[in-house]
């Protein structure tokens, strides 16, 4: 089943959750267009991030989703599209 | 141990994670003061499993390991990053002043990152390949506490990871002197572990070696008539060790010196031949360049099986003569923790040496074999070179040999037994 809409708010709880949060950094301040690389995440914590979003909203994810996801905001979008697209 | 040009390796920082204390002094004080940390297991329901017990590690705080991490890696790895990061400093050393790639880690370990792995699995088995995580890549497998511990400090000489059960935690500290050998110019060593999940403690049982007593007080009773098999636990211990003249040159404390090393390994099972940990002994006191009779005390294998302890008790009988050696092992306080018993081991003989005392075997009173153990109570002595012995499952044999601090040169005749104590 398809979730209505994807948020920030969804994200960062699965960040929270999945990947940890790295020393110095708060993931409750403006993060949105702080890259995920910038935040503490290297390209293994995006992959996780990314198959527990794909899990909770019901989507697969295409090869390249990593690399179309560079932000928070920009994940949020592209996650948003793609559910667009399903329905 | 003693070619030419080999570095004297010195022991110059420790730390520790068990369940009768979590940080060295906590663990020491407690051992000295008799606890037992075997109890009833709470990590996961035991109803229907013959072993319900196991000295769990209950006061370890996962929030002392980095966010980000504490997620990526298994408890085993979570006690690794602590105890690693404790005996740094505890050496006062900040890696990140120090040209990363002559430092090195070399850690032991027996069954890798049991409790994440197979939580990974039964998702995928529950629901499917989505599930599994992709920490599962780097989170289970053996070299991953090693792996975690060099990206974290900086730490890029030759690191490695060893696995041979309970040897492995011996085998280790051997393989951080080859490293200083090599030009290293510190090495973080040792082993913890966390075999207490469901998967890894059914593989424990089905080797039929497994304690199922119900008592905690009575449960692991190594060389008791009632000894009836061993229980795990979890934790283990890190070393930090540099070449002799380094920590010197440094002003570093140094709290012993890693003199022998020797590994054999078992005859087939059924074979005639006799098993081979008295030749590990002989040959780890040949490295040693050490005679019987200069062996303080010996921390025993102490498997809790009738067969195994009356097997090291020959081969300690054969070597040392009739009751020729104290004898003590910290595992009936702290469980069997595979590669982290002997890596803790090695730490709780230079804490002997440092305060003159030998810790005693918690809860037996009646033993069933001919040695000198250090039983009811700790016992006052100046031991100066002490036997760390470990066999793992399947026929590994390895013994160590570690030495109370070398005299400094400058200061002939000053050993730093006299002025340790101001140092903890």
């Amino acid at each position: 089943m398809l979730a209505e809409k994807f948020t920030l708010s969804d994200l960062i709880e699965i960040m929270r959750a999945r990947a940890g949060v790295a020393e110095g950094v708060r993931l409750d301040t403006a993060i949105g267009d702080t890259s995920f690389l910038e935040l503490g995440y290297d390209s293994l914590a995006v992959l996780e991030i990314q198959a527990r979003i794909a899990e909770r909203v019901g989507v697969s994810m295409p090869d390249d989703a990593v690399s179309r996801m560079p932000t928070p905001n920009a994940a949020v979008e592209f996650v948003n599209q793609q559910l667009a697209q399903g329905r | 141990m003693s070619e030419p040009g080999t570095p004297i390796a010195v022991v110059t920082g420790m730390s520790a994670v068990t369940a009768i204390g979590v940080g060295l002094e906590t663990y020491w004080a407690n051992l000295l003061d008799g606890a037992c940390g075997i109890r009833p297991l709470s990590r996961f329901d035991t109803t229907g499993y013959p072993t319900r017990l196991g000295a769990e590690v209950v006061d370890f705080d996962s929030r002392a390991v980095p966010g980000r991490l504490v997620v990526q890696t298994d408890r085993w790895t979570h006690f690794g990053l602590w105890a690693g990061e404790q005996a740094l400093a505890h050496a006062g050393l900040d890696p990140a002043q120090l040209p990363g790639y002559a430092l090195s880690v070399h850690t032991a370990s027996s069954s890798g990152g049991n409790e994440f792995g197979q939580h990974e699995m039964q998702g995928l088995w529950s629901v499917g390949p989505q599930r599994v995580g992709a920490y599962q890549s780097i989170a289970w497998f053996y070299a991953a506490t090693t792996g975690q511990l060099s990206i974290r400090h900086g730490m890029k000489g030759w690191c490695g990871v060893l696995v041979a059960e309970q040897a492995g935690g011996l085998d280790t500290c051997a393989q951080a002197q080859r490293a200083l050998a090599q030009g290293s110019a510190v090495v973080l060593t040792g082993a913890t572990e966390a075999p207490l999940a469901p998967a890894v403690l059914t593989c424990h049982i089905a080797s039929r070696l497994v304690s199922t007593a119900d008592d905690p007080q009575r449960a692991y009773l190594p060389f008791d008539e009632a000894a009836n098999g061993f229980l795990p636990g979890e934790g283990g211990a890190m070393l930090v060790v540099e070449p002799a003249d380094r920590a010197r040159t440094r002003g570093a404390h140094r709290y012993g010196v890693i003199a022998g090393h020797a590994a054999t390994f078992d005859p087939r099972p059924g074979s005639d031949r006799p098993p081979r940990l008295r030749h590990a002994v002989e040959q780890a006191l040949d490295d040693a360049d050490a005679r019987p009779g200069d062996i303080d005390v010996v921390f025993a294998d102490a498997h809790g099986s009738r067969p195994a302890d009356q097997a090291e008790a020959r081969a300690l009988t054969e070597v040392f003569g009739r009751c020729g050696v104290p004898v003590t092992t910290t595992k009936a306080a702290t469980g069997r923790l595979a590669a982290g018993s002997p890596a803790l081991d090695v730490v709780t003989a230079l804490l002997a040496m440092r305060d003159g005392v030998l810790p005693h075997v918690v809860n037996v009173h009646r033993p069933a074999v001919d040695l000198d153990l250090v039983l009811g109570a700790p016992r006052p002595a100046r031991p100066r070179t002490a036997l760390v012995l470990a066999r793992g499952y399947a026929g590994f044999n390895s013994a160590l040999v570690v030495r109370a601090p070398e005299p400094d040169p400058r200061h002939p005749g000053s050993t730093e037994q006299g002025t340790a104590s101001s140092a903890q």
